[in-house]
C-alpha cells in the first residue's frame, strides 16, 4: 500500500495550532532546522504513475537521502496560478532554497513571475525554454536527450520480433516524440534492416481508452514488440503484455506491470542529475542555467534487461550502450530517407543526439508506417 | 502469438472488437441515463458519476481482492449520487440540469481526491469469456473475448425495454414521465418514482464505471474516462429513449472509435485526428437524417425540462 501523506495544507493548518504554544522541537519539521539546503519539488501529476511524474520522484527520493538536506514535494499540481502558490508556500513556510518544478507549463510565466521575487532562491526547470537575454538568472532550464535510450530499446525490439514489426503508441507528432519513434525503429534496423515499425497517434498526452484501442490494433497487426510515448505507459505497457507482445518502458521502470514481457526501458536518471545539482548548491558553486544530458551524461538510464532478453540480444545491447557512452554517437546517420521518399541526410551527413538540427524534427525515417499529420 | 496478416479486413474487425469492447461504459450510462429520462429527470451528472464508480469499484476491488465485489460497490456508490440528484430535485424550484453539471463535477473531484493512493496498485481484472474458439485467427479470438459485463449489458437492455413495454412498474415510470398530473390523479407521487428511477439511473452509471477501471483499459487513473459519460447522455437522445436503441448506439459509437487506431494500423495514416472525430460526425448525420420537423422528439417523455 501507499504511504499516506498529509496534505501541506493541513500540515500548515497543524503547524498554526501548535505554534501558539511555540514548541519549535515538538513540530514534526522540527529537523528541517538542522538542514543546510531544503528542496522543494513540485510534480503535474501523481508521482506514482509509472510515467513523467514517477520518474521526477524518483529523482527526489534520491535527494532526500543526503545529508543535510531535506526534501519538500507537493503532486497534482495543475500549471496555473496554483504552481505559484505552492512555490511561494515552500519558499516562505519551509524555506526551500531550490526549487524543482518539474512540468512542462510551469515555467511561463509561473516560474518568471515568483522566481524575481527571490533572487536568492533558485528556480530549475525541466523543460527547455531558458534564455540568458529574457529570463531571470536564478532560473534555469534541463533536461535529457532520451532519443538514444529508444535506440536501445530497439534493439532489443529488433532480437525480439518473430514478425519483423513492431509498434509505436505515440501521443502527438511533435519533434520530442518523433525522434523517439525513429531512433526505436533505428535501434532495430541494426538488428534486422527488413523491421518495419508500426506507429499509431492517440492525439493526447493521457487517453487511456484510446491507448488501450491503439495498442490492441498494433497487436492485430502483428506487432509483437510494442513501445510508447505518452504520459502514463501504465495502459499500453499491460495491455501489450495482455496480448502477447513483448514491451519495452520508457519514462520510468514499467517492468513489476509485465515482468515476463518486458525487455527493456528507456528511463530519466533525475536522480544522478538533481543530486549533482544539489551537491554543486552546498558546495557554494552555481548550476548552469542550460543543461542537456543523454545516456552519456547519465542523464537516462536503461531498465534492467528483462528475462526474455536472448544473450546475442544482451550482447549486442552492451556493445552499442557501451558505443553510445563515448558520447557523440550519431543517431541519424546519411543515406538516410524519410518514409515518403525525401532525403534527411545525403551519404556522408550525420546528426549526433545533440544535435540542434534534430530539435525541429518533423519526419519519420524509412521503415516507419504511419504519418506526422 | 500467430498473427495471420488480415490486410484491410483488419479494419471491419478491429471495428467489431472496439465495439464489443469501448461500448459497455456507454451503454450502461445510456440505459441508466434511459430509466431516469423515462420518468421525467434528466441528470447530467452521470459522467461524474461513472468517474466515481470507477475509482470506488478499482479501490474496494484491491482492498477486498474480488473484481465483483468492486462492481457492486461503484454501483452503490453511483445509486448514493442518484439519489442525492433525486432528492435535491424535488424541492421546489430546482433545475436539475444545473444540479447535474454541479454532481459532474462534484463526483470527478471526489473521485481524484479518494482514488489518490490506488493510482499505483493493481486490482484484479473482471473475467471475459472467449466466443472466438472456433476460429484459428488469434485477431478475432482478441476480438471476440467478451467481458461479462457486456454480456449482462444486453441482457439488461433487453429487460428494460420489456419493462417500460409491458410491465405495471414500467408503465408507472411511464406516467410518471409524461404527465406529473396523470400520474397524481392515479393516484402515484411522482417524486418518490423519480427518485427511485435516478438512484436505479446512478447505479447503473456507476456500473458502467467500474467497467473501465476494472477491465478496459483496467486500471485507475486521473484521466480514465474522456467524457464517455456526457457523450452516453447525448446517446439516450440520439436513441429516442428506446433502451433497445441505446445498446445499438453505444455499439455505433465503440466501433466508430475504433476506426481511428484500426485505419492507421493497417496504412491509412493521414487525417487521423479527423476519424477521431468519427463518432461525432457519425452522430451529427445519422440526427440530421432522422430528424423532420413533424417527427423531431416524437418519443421523448413529456415532463422533460428540455422537451417542455
Amino acid at each position: 500500500m501507499n504511504r499516506r501523506t498529509i496534505s501541506r495544507r493541513s500540515l500548515l493548518k497543524a503547524g498554526a495550532a501548535t505554534g501558539a504554544l511555540a514548541v519549535a522541537g515538538a513540530l514534526p519539521f522540527g529537523a528541517a532546522h538542522a538542514a543546510d539546503l531544503t528542496v522543494g519539488f513540485i510534480y503535474v501529476g501523481p508521482k506514482d504513475d509509472f510515467g513523467y511524474n514517477q520518474a521526477h520522484a524518483e529523482g527526489a527520493a534520491a535527494v532526500k537521502k543526503m545529508a543535510g538536506v531535506t526534501v519538500v514535494e507537493e503532486e497534482n499540481v495543475p500549471e496555473t496560478v496554483s504552481v505559484q502558490k505552492s512555490m511561494e508556500s515552500m519558499i516562505n513556510f519551509d524555506g526551500a532554497s531550490l526549487m524543482f518544478p518539474t512540468s512542462f507549463g510551469y515555467f511561463d510565466p509561473h516560474i518568471l513571475a515568483v522566481a524575481p521575487k527571490h533572487p536568492d532562491v533558485r528556480f530549475q526547470h525541466a523543460g527547455g525554454l531558458w534564455s540568458a537575454d529574457k529570463h531571470p538568472k536564478n532560473a534555469g532550464s534541463y533536461f535529457g536527450y532520451i532519443g538514444l535510450g529508444q535506440y536501445l530499446n530497439g534493439i532489443t525490439a529488433g532480437h525480439a520480433t518473430k514478425s519483423k514489426k513492431i509498434g509505436f503508441v505515440a501521443a502527438k507528432p511533435i519533434p520530442q516524440v518523433l525522434m523517439n519513434i525513429n531512433a526505436f525503429l533505428l535501434g532495430a534496423r541494426a538488428v534486422d534492416p527488413t523491421i518495419t515499425c508500426q506507429v499509431i497517434f492517440t492525439g493526447e498526452w493521457s487517453l487511456a481508452v484510446k491507448e488501450a484501442e491503439a495498442t490492441n490494433a498494433l497487436a492485430d497487426q502483428g506487432c509483437d514488440v510494442i513501445t510508447c510515448h505518452v504520459d502514463g505507459p501504465k495502459v499500453v505497457v499491460e495491455t501489450a503484455a495482455g496480448r502477447g507482445a513483448f514491451v519495452c518502458g520508457y519514462h520510468a521502470d514499467q517492468s513489476p506491470l509485465a515482468p515476463e514481457k518486458y525487455l527493456t526501458g528507456a528511463e530519466w536518471n533525475w536522480a544522478n542529475v538533481y543530486t549533482g545539482m544539489v551537491e554543486t548548491m552546498m558546495g557554494g558553486g552555481t548550476i548552469d542555467n542550460f543543461v542537456r544530458g543523454g545516456l552519456s551524461d547519465g542523464f537516462v538510464k536503461m531498465s534492467p534487461l528483462g528475462p526474455a532478453v536472448s544473450d546475442t540480444a544482451r550482447n549486442q545491447f552492451e556493445a552499442a550502450k557501451a558505443e553510445i557512452m563515448k558520447g557523440g554517437f550519431l543517431i541519424i546517420k546519411g543515406p538516410i530517407n524519410d518514409n515518403k521518399g525525401n532525403v534527411i541526410a545525403p551519404a556522408g551527413k550525420s546528426f549526433a543526439e545533440d544535435d540542434i538540427a534534430l530539435e525541429s524534427m518533423d519526419y519519420l525515417v524509412e521503415g516507419v508506417i504511419g504519418s506526422t499529420s | 502469438m500467430n498473427e495471420t496478416d488480415l490486410g484491410l479486413w483488419a479494419v471491419p474487425l478491429a471495428m467489431i472488437g472496439g465495439a464489443i469492447r469501448v461500448s459497455t461504459p456507454f451503454l450502461f450510462v445510456s440505459l441508466g441515463e434511459c430509466l431516469t429520462e423515462r420518468s421525467g429527470r434528466i441528470n447530467l451528472g452521470l459522467e461524474g458519476t461513472l468517474v466515481f464508480g470507477a475509482m470506488s469499484g478499482y479501490a474496494v476491488a484491491y482492498e477486498s481482492g474480488s473484481a465483483w465485489i468492486g462492481v457492486l460497490a461503484a454501483a452503490l456508490a453511483g445509486m448514493l449520487f442518484g439519489f442525492f440528484h433525486g432528492w435535491v430535485c424535488k424541492l421546489p424550484k430546482v433545475n436539475d440540469i444545473a444540479i447535474g453539471i454541479a454532481l459532474m463535477l462534484l463526483g470527478m473531484g471526489l473521485a481524484f481526491f479518494f482514488g489518490k493512493p490506488y493510482v499505483q496498485p493493481q486490482a484484479p481484472d473482471l473475467p471475459a469469456i472467449s466466443f472466438g474458439w472456433w476460429s484459428d485467427i488469434s485477431q478475432v479470438q482478441a476480438a471476440l473475448q467478451v467481458n461479462v459485463l457486456f454480456l449482462i449489458g444486453i441482457v439488461l437492455t433487453v429487460a428494460m425495454g420489456w419493462m417500460f413495454r409491458t410491465t405495471r412498474i414500467g408503465l408507472i415510470v411511464r406516467v410518471v414521465g409524461d404527465s406529473t398530473d396523470a400520474a397524481r390523479s392515479m393516484g402515484l407521487n411522482p417524486n418518490v418514482v423519480r427518485l427511485l428511477a435516478t438512484g436505479a439511473g446512478g447505479a447503473l452509471a456507476g456500473v458502467g464505471g467500474a467497467y473501465l477501471s476494472l477491465y478496459y483499459p483496467g486500471s485507475w487513473n486521473e484521466g480514465l474516462s474522456s467524457g464517455q459519460g456526457l457523450m452516453a447522455v447525448a446517446l439516450v437522445i440520439f436513441a429516442r429513449w428506446s433502451p433497445v436503441n441505446c445498446f445499438w448506439a453505444a455499439l455505433l459509437f465503440g466501433g466508430a472509435g475504433a476506426l481511428g487506431p484500426a485505419l492507421q494500423s493497417v496504412g491509412i495514416s493521414s487525417g487521423y485526428y479527423l476519424f477521431y472525430a468519427a463518432p461525432y460526425v457519425l452522430t451529427l448525420g445519422l440526427l440530421i437524417a432522422t430528424s423532420s420537423p413533424n417527427r423531431a422528439l416524437e418519443s421523448a417523455p413529456g415532463e422533460l425540462s428540455i422537451t417542455k
